[in-house]
């Protein structure tokens, strides 16, 4: 059984890098933008589902962890003279105006930094709970953007940044979240991921089995916004362009729908519902756009996709509650299981 | 230091401003806090609907041509049964789902709302109608104002004399506290709990379309972003009052908008985080007294 899962797993993987591989050199870069659109939100919805569905904080402050690790990729990994262009209204700062860094110690600085806020911020903010804490944490995610917009001389303003190296491609981004993947399985099997849940279930019951409630929680919130700050730095080097207005509290709200659609509490259901949110967005988009069926012309509604997109959300919220996949995980004995139901007449092809 | 140039006159404009801008917040807060205490649900989709209320207005008397008072009551009247319909279709089904999901029901609801207005009256921003009788400046000793700036704070005390009415008073009233404190025991006492649920949206949808009206007077440009922010800072002066408190959400509403005018009047530097404030206000008030000025101290039970 196990030699077989391992066999099935190598497959995948090896299935998966003849993927990227293909991808790479086959497909045009709209597309190649939406596979790297979709492996981002992968990591930046496991960093909440760890926050939110496993370890049962309800944390809204996502797009500010993201803002400071795009901030700080994007400031590290800019070359000085682009800087003084994009800089033009007000000179940047002398120390951020010389740094510059390779592409991932640049990640990793986006992942401290903001790893570092969420460790101020969680200090008084994690012993809140429920909406209390969602609603600080939106307001400190809201405080990050007003303090990015008016730091004219670091983060130049409402102007934003432009001209970020497009360092991201297929190979930084599926790297990353294939990373995050196993990180969050091995995390979740550890005892800490065992606290983190039952933290979730109940914390007075946790507490009691001698769990540090806050010892976890500030484990876990840190944790979430390291690895969402590594994801808003892939993210600004691939959008190439930023500015605070993108950090708005929509861009939290896109990462909760990723994670409720695939399942609070739930690796797999992330992974799979990024993909599917993702690029249903980009499917949604003719929406928008003239559609032409040779006698008729049926002008485009700018705006519509994203009504159609919140009403298809608000249907699965209201009729499948616990998202795709719950609390369950994908794996192999499963699968096949599964199929062996589905399709009786294979078992005794196989004997 | 502070009052070099400030003077009398200046000090009493921006109050009077501080005034009204707070009377708008606790209108808009009510709804919040009536929802919160009810359903303990925030209900986000509120800043979207006190944003179509506007809209409601604005086609009414610029479009359709009708006299303002006719224009408004239809305009309250609409606004009340889309807050009934947002219950209808994005809460009352999850009535028992786990918290988590209501909210991101009510923030896809409000999602929602948000881009149905993008599309239905377009993203660029339109000017409201004035009103001479509201809008028309007045001039008292050397202070000079809208007459609205007056208008608000008075019409406001009175809506909230008619609420406190409905809630202390009425049987409906008897029956949303009822709700607020117990839904089991509320139907076991005969309290139709949906019914009442509903009336909550009503009144709350009510209050933010006179709310609606008057900011429009006041502020004239409408967009369909604009519901965001005063609905995230009427919610703010909602936990600072204490949620589920009315009297809390009034005083929460007149010490951050009375706060932020002040704010940006003394310390001008200041202005560009004018919107900082009422989130640093939020957070403080979490940390000193989470429960808010007149909120009640929740015990947990085990």
């Amino acid at each position: 059984m196990k030699r077989r899962n391992l066999a099935l797993s190598i497959i995948a993987i090896a299935l998966l890098l003849l993927f990227l591989i293909f991808a790479d050199s086959s497909l045009d870069s709209y597309q190649k933008r939406i596979l790297n659109l979709c492996a981002i939100y992968v990591i930046l919805g496991l960093s909440m589902n760890l926050i939110n569905g496993f370890t049962g904080l309800f944390s809204l402050g996502h797009a500010g962890f993201m803002a400071v690790g795009a901030y700080t990729t994007a400031l590290l990994t800019m070359s000085p003279a682009i800087k003084e262009q994009t800089f033009y209204l007000e000179p940047i700062v002398a120390p951020l105006a010389n740094l510059n860094m390779p592409f991932l110690p640049a990640l990793l600085m986006a992942g401290i930094l903001s790893a570092f806020v969420a460790f101020i911020i969680g200090a008084p903010v994690l012993r809140l709970k429920g909406d209390y804490l969602a609603i600080a944490t939106l307001g400190f995610s809201e405080i990050i953007r007003i303090i990015f917009t008016n730091t004219q001389s670091i983060t130049n303003g409402s102007l934003g940044l432009k001209s970020i190296p497009p360092h991201t491609n297929l190979w930084w981004s599926f790297g990353g979240a294939a990373l995050t993947v196993i990180f969050m399985v091995f995390l979740i099997k550890s005892s800490y991921g065992k606290a983190f849940k039952a933290i979730r279930e109940d914390e007075i019951a946790a507490e009691s089995m001698g769990i540090g409630l806050f010892k976890h929680k500030m484990l876990s919130f840190v944790t979430g916004a390291f690895i969402a700050g590594v994801g808003g730095g892939l993210l600004g080097s691939l959008l190439g362009a930023i500015n605070p207005n993108m950090f708005r509290f929509v861009l939290t709200f896109n990462v909760l729908l990723v994670i409720v659609l695939g399942g609070m509490g739930s690796i797999t259901g992330t992974v799979i519902s990024a993909f599917v949110v993702t690029s249903g967005l980009e499917y949604l988009r003719f929406l928008d756009e003239t559609i032409d069926l040779g006698f008729i012309e049926i002008p485009g509604v700018a705006g519509l996709r994203m009504v159609v997109f919140a009403l298809l959300l608000m249907m699965v919220v209201v009729f499948f509650r616990n998202g795709l996949m719950g609390t369950n995980e994908f794996s192999w004995d499963k699968l096949i299981s599964f199929l062996k139901r589905k399709f009786p007449f294979k078992k005794e092809v196989g004997h | 230091m502070f009052f070099q140039d400030m003077t009398f006159e200046l000090f009493m404009q921006h109050l009077t401003n501080g005034i009204s801008l707070g009377s708008l917040y606790a209108l808009i807060a009510i709804g919040y806090t009536m929802v919160y205490g009810i359903l303990r649900l925030i209900n986000f989709a509120h800043g979207e609907i006190f944003m179509m209320s506007l809209y409601f207005a604005f086609y009414g008397v610029a479009m359709f041509a009708m006299p303002w008072y006719v224009a408004f009551i239809v305009t309250i009247i609409l606004t009340c049964l889309m807050g009934m319909l947002v219950e209808r279709a994005a809460y009352k089904t999850l009535r028992d789902s786990p918290r988590i999901t209501v909210m991101v029901s009510a923030i896809g609801a409000s999602f929602f709302l948000q881009n149905l207005a993008v599309v239905l009256f377009g993203g660029r921003p339109k000017a409201f109608p004035t009103v001479g009788l509201f809008t028309d400046v007045l001039k008292i000793g050397t202070v000079s104002l809208q007459r609205l700036t007056l208008m608000i704070p008075i019409a406001t005390m009175v809506f909230l004399w008619g609420l406190l009415y409905l809630v202390n008073k009425t049987k409906t009233g008897m029956a949303m506290r009822a709700v607020s404190k117990d839904h089991e025991t509320a139907r076991l006492m005969g309290v139709d709990v949906n019914r009442t649920i509903t009336i909550t949206f009503a009144v709350g949808s009510i209050l933010a379309a006179l709310g609606g009206i008057m900011w429009g007077m006041k502020f004239p440009q409408i967009q369909p972003t604009m519901g965001v922010m005063p609905g995230l800072k009427a919610f703010i002066a909602a936990v600072l009052g204490g949620i589920g408190n009315i009297h809390g959400a009034v005083i929460g509403g007149f010490l951050l908008g009375i706060g932020e005018i002040l704010l940006v009047a003394f310390l001008p530097e200041l202005t560009g985080y004018r919107d900082a404030f009422a989130f640093i206000m939020l957070i403080a008030i979490l940390l000193l007294k989470p429960t808010g000025i007149m909120g009640e101290k929740i015990s947990e039970k085990v």
